[in-house]
């Protein structure tokens, strides 16, 4: 049908006016000059546009159109739709959290950058960590993004959802407790109150008051013997707290207190307190162990003695620390150390009250002496405090050996297990016991975070959500309590434990509430500050812990008749029989102690490759756990003592009780007692975790009662050889002075510099001259003037822990390489700690030609001083890597930074060469796209890329990286002082090292200012640089290592 | 006429009259080649191409093919470089500073050595580049004009010298190099029959027409460059060395580095004009020009430098002895070294370079064709390891001992160095195939002074 309408543009149209008319057939409306400028020759030549121009303009547009054709494309950067108030892109926010895993406990700042968590930090404010952290928990930050954790619920090992799992599991639930069946519950040790509560409910749900319910606490390290035999003791079965800030005497039975024993952070912090030569007084610290562990690496006197003689030592301390102080007489024993004992007697008793002897061994009778010794001393209430229980270990071990035994015999219908990995951790024939219970239980649900050998054993997986998407808190010690708090939603579709419980309970609210509920019921009546609950929720949170200094014992997990029964025997436990017991020990050819390594610790954070390649503090090997043997007996018994790059560790086989494990790399060790082994736990994960073979998992050799000594082991030369990749190759710093300047206190106090710190001269003319005299250069034009950014390295306080080295890792993107790397030496960490053994200074007596050094290569004596030093970019003022670079890709800050360009580097690596201190890294290949790390280095994957910091370029292949100094931070700091129109104050710029340091070793500031702590710290008697006599000039600072031993020129073991 | 005193050995042997010269020298280039040349040709190909591939593989991958690592960031790779700059060495001292000393024998071998100093350094010109770590960058050391902003090259660093130093030297060599083959283009030029090869050949010579002005000027010419190319002789391995001598490595930190690395130079490069030399008389049927007392002149000189190196590795020895300096313990010239874990390369470097050179004081040895050709092989490993032992030897022990490592060299170490020895073997044989490889026209000039059946005739008359 055809349309009457009639569209019309204007009025002119419609009323097709003359002048439309005549202008609707012109493509211009108006008239368009064209002949005159183009026809015309003259007009042509007046225009003002020329040929030139036209050809500009032509160029100029054809450019403009072709480069808008190849736009970048912008890949995964999505803008906020509403953006959250307290997120500022660029900016920080730092959250106050905690972390506790079981094993490692500390109150944290967790730093996250748009949303994500990149990075943890100390918190100066908890009692209990006091601002440190250590390297695992610096690393846990990357657990979070690992691509191997459990993503979603299994059923049957197939995935699910929670829906559907958590129909069944309260269907089963409700039939089990209908027929009043056994339920289970298995946990790591349980800091958090609310949990306990909530653990509590769960069970009043399903039978508790009949018995039917059982909540079990299992920590793969077990400290059981000295919870029991605290009981045994003083009637509460606690661990007490420790006060090495008060002890001047410390005489450590191989426990690892500053890294892997109970409560490190704390322990190492206050013992650096009682290390500083400059105080009134200074701790003595004895280390009795057969293996070198860090502690006893740190001791002032480090006695090796095989596990068998533990008792049999003890005994006799106590006897002679008894003679001296009068208390109970035990049957005597005699050791091969009288003179040791003496010593160690003699300090101990003139410091009595203010020492602490303290025992890592998972044995009753030896911490039955241990008590004893402290109480003759005197050390509880001052040293060591009952009142303060520590929570942090409480399971005990026949509770555990009991869950197995009912478990096998079918008796349990439900079981759920949280945080352990049994199959994993339980001695062979428990595990075994255990695998096959599993099975006959109704219902076993596993809240593991990976795939484990536990949860692939178990009907249900609900996996639990990573510490950083969680909220808990936390009672590590009796009074003081931090908050969790998530910096993330869930990554993954995971639950945490605790909802799960109140989800399948029947338990309204989340589990935020549940613990708001629980502190306002519980805690805000303790404390007056708030006068709201509200208001205290926020500070508490904000801050991250709170203390009400509560020191009451709550109560004691032992059954009611055993306390009392004990309470009227005054607690004194049969001391003469443990006496007699730890005595009468044997010993076979062989003796092993397990242990906990300071980079995977119960190897709860396996499967993170910043743990597994950070060296080990002592024999600077990563990625493996290996035999320790003393270099001697590995002589003996034909394995290569000398392990490096192309030098292959041989191989052995370790067997207890029938229990075989083969091949495992034999190292040969200086310090271990010559007779034993050590190995340690928390390696060979192979089951839900990274491709990448990591050791071979050590905890099927703990014995029954999870004792970490096993008397009586074969070791058998496998005659096959594999190489260990170790960051460190030699072992002694060759009597070269300028590296390592140590000294003993006698000389120290004496305050003469020369005799501890002697400046080097150079000689001209005929006369000696200071290297300031000598200097060829002009100086580096930054002193008093502007900031002139500096560090001061403590020697005395460095304990070697490698918490620095993570932190570093974390906040400059270094990335992971991986274990082939390593042994070809090519690890890319920016702060690395040397760690030096030097034994009797025979060699070094002798004239320099008679000299042999190849002897030290690997020092032979069996107890060898070490010395750790943390070395990262000196900062020379003047930087023999600045003059070589052809391209000046690295040159100096006039705040005294050496400065490295990554856009400008060619990568000649004339500038690593030329470092005298060896710091500089290259990027050898593009560890972000090569295959070689695809299953090793987390920033290959956009998941592992999430923990990547935004301030920090990640390095391309080809560039030499190192030490900025944190520049970011730096400049972070230095801005938000402008802003606020004032002067960069003392502390407020910390490096990423210095601010997680356990023991405050580092110090970081300005040198220019002279009122910083950095610059008192550069200007003590203790300062020295490392290879001053090159002139280097550098603005890092080393502080003289002073031991509390007697003479300088005495071996410690010579004293002992 | 340049008379030659009769007692001389004759540098031309046999009857030769001036066009036996030419035939003789042009030969390989107007008739076919040997088999042996194909068999020659066919291992070089296969060898350059193999280095080829390698260097690819480490352009796509990263430096780390390599074994290099943390402490030892250099190893094979400037080994090499060393290794093939000092090999160029000998080509422009023949050609320029014999000829400033007017010593004639040096006419039989000039343009040969010159060729192989030129190829050496081409090859020695691939290793700082890919070495690099980001290649795709390095026209960043040279001084262009640039929008970087205030990005200058560093004129401190000895890497930066070397850039000028072996660009200056390569250029220098190749003109000299290529004035004197103009009138020896020419003559091939006037004798070939097949136009397209002709033509070549005529564009090569540049339209040189052998008259007498042009032969005066060839001479002026030739001076001037020698007296321009003398003091980069010693220029380029100096700086060289100063890559080494101005670090503050312990060893490498070194005053008598650059005599010594000069030395050393003119060493090796001497050692291998020997081998392609003796190979090359032979293969080529040049026995009469490329005589026994050529290659015992030469030997002559090889004892005189190898003197000079191994009284410079004892000045090294003794004063890392005798400046009790503890970090100097360790050099690659210290007794440490010696009995450490680099031992292996340290006695190599001894017994190479200063033991083995001792027998050429023996008259039968010295012009004996075999044991002249042991011998150089030998003095080009040790020399090798002498550039192995400061670089590696030095880096894997200094400062700090717990940065202390060893070097293992990859299958791609191994593989771009022997590719480099294609590559250079490729070139040469290219160059014996198509060039004249005596500067015959100024053989000639000898031919009445020096030739045997003059010097015979000369003494008949007497």
């Amino acid at each position: 049908m055809k349309t009457q309408k009639k569209y019309w543009k204007g009025l002119e149209e419609l009323h097709n006016d003359p002048e439309f008319v005549e202008n609707a057939g012109k493509e211009f409306a108006e008239y368009v000059p064209v002949d005159e400028f183009v026809g015309d020759k003259k007009t042509l030549e007046d225009s003002s546009t020329s040929r030139r121009d036209f050809l500009k303009f032509l160029g100029f547009s054809v450019t403009a159109a072709s480069l808008a054709a190849c736009e970048t494309p912008v890949t995964k950067a999505i803008p906020y739709v509403i953006k959250p108030e307290e997120i500022v892109p660029g900016m920080a926010n730092y959250y106050a959290s905690t972390y506790y895993d079981g094993n490692d406990y500390a109150s944290v700042l967790v730093k996250t950058r748009e949303g994500r968590p990149i990075k943890i930090e100390g918190n100066k404010l908890s009692k209990i960590s006091q601002g440190g952290v250590n390297a695992r928990i610096n690393a846990s930050v990357l657990s979070l993004y690992d691509g191997n954790r459990l993503k979603n619920p299994l059923k049957g090992g197939n995935k699910s959802s929670f829906e559907e799992v958590d129909k069944e599991i309260k269907s089963k639930l409700s039939d089990i407790a209908s027929k009043g069946g056994k339920v289970r519950l298995l946990t790591h040790s349980i800091i958090s109150p609310s949990t306990k509560q909530l653990i509590e409910e769960f069970g009043n749900a399903f039978g508790a008051a009949e018995g039917n319910f059982k909540h079990v606490q299992y920590d793969a390290v077990s400290y059981s013997a000295m919870l029991t035999a605290n009981r045994k003791s003083f009637g509460k079965q606690v661990i007490p707290s420790y006060y090495f800030d008060k002890a001047k005497v410390i005489v450590s039975l191989s426990a690892d207190f500053l890294a892997n024993w109970i409560s490190p952070i704390q322990y190492a912090a206050d013992y650096a307190k009682t290390r500083k030569p400059e105080n009134k007084w200074m701790s003595k610290h004895y280390q009795v162990e057969s293996n070198m562990s860090l502690t006893g690496s740190n001791a002032d006197v480090r006695i090796p003695v095989k596990p068998s003689e533990y008792g049999a030592f003890l005994v006799e301390l106590a006897n002679e620390v008894a003679a001296k102080t009068g208390g109970q007489k035990l049957p005597a024993a005699k050791s091969a150390y009288e003179k040791s004992v003496k010593k160690i007697a003699h300090d101990l008793v003139e410091a009595k009250g203010h020492s602490i002897v303290l025992s890592g061994i998972n044995d009753e009778n030896i911490q039955l002496l241990v008590n004893k010794i402290n109480s003759d001393l005197g050390n509880y209430n001052h040293t060591i405090d009952l009142n303060k229980p520590v929570y942090l270990k409480q399971s005990i071990t026949a509770e555990v050996e009991a869950l197995v035994y009912e478990l096998e015999k079918g008796h349990v219908d439900a079981v759920f297990i949280q945080g352990v990995n049994p199959l994993y951790s339980l001695p062979k024939k428990l595990a075994d016991k255990f695998k096959a219970g599993l099975a006959k239980a109704k219902l076993s649900v596993s809240f593991a975070t990976y795939n484990d050998e536990t949860a692939q054993a178990c009907q249900y997986v609900t996996p639990d959500n990573h510490y950083l998407e969680s909220w808990n808190d936390a009672m590590p010690v009796l009074g003081e309590y931090s908050l969790t708090q998530p910096t993330i939603s869930p990554l993954f579709k995971t639950r945490q434990f605790q909802e799960s419980l109140m989800t399948w309970a029947g338990i309204s609210g989340t589990y935020h509430d549940y613990i708001q509920k629980y502190w306002e019921n519980n805690l805000f009546s303790t404390q007056t500050e708030s006068i709201l609950f509200n208001d205290f929720w926020n500070k508490k949170l904000h801050d991250g812990v709170y203390s009400n200094n509560a020191t009451e014992v709550r109560r004691t997990e032992a059954p009611q008749e055993e306390i009392e029964a004990e309470l009227t025997e005054d607690y004194t436990a049969d001391y003469s029989a443990a006496a007699k017991k730890a005595a009468s020990v044997k010993g076979g050819n062989w003796e092993m102690e397990l242990y906990t390594a300071t980079a995977i610790g119960d190897g709860t954070l396996a499967n993170n490759p910043w743990l597994q390649e950070l060296p080990d503090p002592v024999t600077k090997i990563t990625w493996d756990n290996y035999i320790t043997m003393n270099p001697e007996d590995a002589k003996e018994q034909g394995y290569n003592i000398y392990y490096g790059q192309e030098k292959p560790a041989t191989l052995a086989s370790v067997s207890v009780n029938g229990i075989t494990i083969e091949k495992i790399p034999v190292i040969a060790l200086p310090g271990q007692k010559r007779g034993t082994v050590g190995l340690a736990l928390g390696y060979g994960k192979r089951v839900g975790a990274m491709e990448e073979p990591t050791g071979v998992n050590a905890y099927p050799l703990l014995t029954d009662n999870f004792n970490n000594i096993q008397l009586s082991v074969e070791i058998t030369n496998l005659n096959e050889e594999y190489p260990v990749a170790a960051t460190q190759t030699h072992h002694t710093f060759m009597g070269r002075e300028s590296i390592i300047k140590e000294t003993d206190l006698a000389t120290y106090k004496t305050g003469d510099k020369h005799h501890f710190n002697h400046q080097h001269t150079f000689t001209m003319g005929h006369e000696q001259v200071s290297l300031k005299e000598a200097d060829l250069y002009k100086p580096f034009p930054i002193e008093e003037v502007g900031h002139r950014w500096g560090m001061v390295i403590d020697l005395n306080a460095c304990i070697g822990c490698g918490a620095c080295v993570t932190s570093c890792i974390a906040e400059n993107n270094i990335p992971v390489v991986g274990k082939d790397e390593v042994r070809r030496s090519r690890e890319m960490h920016w702060l690395r700690i040397d760690r030096y053994f030097s034994s009797i200074p025979e060699e070094a007596a002798k004239p320099q030609e008679e000299r042999d050094n190849f002897i030290m290569d690997i020092p032979e004596s069996e107890n060898p001083s070490v010395v750790f030093q943390p070395i990262m970019c000196q900062h020379c003022n003047h930087a023999p890597c600045e003059n070589v670079c052809p391209v000046a890709a690295t040159s100096h800050s006039m705040e005294g930074l050496n400065m490295m360009a990554y856009n400008r580097c060619i990568g000649t690596r004339y500038c690593a060469n030329n470092c005298p201190y060896k710091v500089r890294r290259f990027n050898w290949f593009n560890y972000q796209g090569n295959d070689k790390f695809t299953d090793i280095n987390p920033s290959q994957d956009d998941l592992g890329r999430m923990v990547l910091n935004p301030d920090v370029v990640v390095r391309a292949r080809g560039v030499i990286e190192k030490c900025s100094m944190c520049v970011q931070r730096i400049q972070e700091g230095k801005l938000t002082a402008k802003k606020e129109g004032r002067k960069v104050m003392d502390g407020e710029i910390q490096t990423a090292c210095a601010s997680v340091c356990p023991t405050n070793a580092i110090t970081f500031g300005d040198v220019n200012d002279k009122e910083t702590r950095v610059r008192k710290e550069a200007e003590s008697d203790r300062s020295y640089h490392v290879l001053e006599e090159i002139g280097t000039q550098p603005n890092v600072w080393y502080q003289v290592k002073v031991r509390n031993v007697e003479s300088n020129h005495s071996n410690n073991h010579h004293e002992a | 006429m340049h008379q030659e005193a009769s007692i001389r050995e004759p540098l031309i042997l046999g009857e030769k009259t001036y066009k036996d010269i030419t035939d003789d020298v042009i030969r390989p280039i107007e008739g076919k080649a040997s088999k042996l040349w194909y068999i020659f040709f066919t291992v070089a190909v296969i060898t350059a191409l193999y280095g080829i591939g390698q260097i690819l593989y480490l352009l796509g991958t990263g430096v780390g093919v390599w074994g290099l690592n943390k402490t030892i960031n250099w190893a094979w790779d400037i080994t090499n470089f060393v290794w093939w700059v000092g090999i160029g060495h000998a080509g422009t001292l023949i050609s320029a500073v014999l000829l400033l000393f007017r010593q004639k024998w040096r006419m039989a071998i000039n343009r040969s050595a010159e060729a192989m100093t030129i190829f050496a350094v081409f090859m020695a010109g691939i290793f700082p580049m890919i070495h690099m770590g980001r290649i795709w960058m390095a026209y960043w050391v040279l001084p262009l004009p640039n929008q970087f902003g205030p990005l200058w090259v560093n004129f401190n660093s000895p890497l930066l010298w070397d850039v000028f130093a072996i660009s200056t030297y390569l250029s220098v060599s190749l003109v000299f190099w290529y004035i004197g083959l103009i009138p020896d283009f020419a003559t091939i030029r006037d004798r070939l029959k097949k136009p397209l090869p002709k033509h070549i050949y005529s564009v090569l010579s540049f339209g040189w027409s052998g008259s007498a002005k042009q032969w005066q000027r060839f001479e002026e010419v030739s001076l001037v460059l020698a007296g321009l190319a003398t003091p980069l002789v010693f220029s380029v391995h100096s700086i060289v060395s100063m890559d080494f001598a101005t670090s503050v490595v312990p060893g490498w930190h070194s005053t008598v580095f650059p005599p010594y690395f000069v030395a050393g130079a003119v060493f090796s490069g001497f050692a291998m004009v020997q081998n392609l030399v003796i190979v090359m008389r032979k293969v080529m049927h040049l026995e009469n020009y490329i005589t026994i007392k050529h290659v015992e002149y030469m030997n002559i000189v090889v004892i005189v430098v190898g003197g000079i190196v191994t009284v410079a590795y004892l000045a090294e020895f003794i004063m890392a002895w005798y400046s009790g300096n503890p970090y100097e313990d360790f050099i690659y010239l210290s007794w440490d070294a010696a009995r450490g874990p680099y031992g292996w390369a340290f006695w190599s470097l001894i017994i190479f370079n200063n033991l083995i050179p001792q027998l050429y004081w023996i008259k039968k040895i010295r012009r004996n064709l075999y044991w002249t050709f042991l011998i150089s092989i030998g003095i080009n490993i040790g020399m090798w390891f002498e550039r192995f032992d400061i670089i590696v030897l030095c880096l894997n022990r200094d400062y700090l001992p717990s940065s202390w490592t060893m070097f293992y060299p990859t299958a791609t170490d191994i593989g771009i160095y022997v590719g480099t020895l294609g590559i250079f073997s490729t070139f040469f044989l290219l160059f014996t195939r198509y060039f004249p490889v005596l500067a015959f026209n100024e053989v000639k000039t000898i031919l009445k002074s020096s030739g045997e059946q003059y010097k015979k005739q000369h003494q008949d008359n007497h």
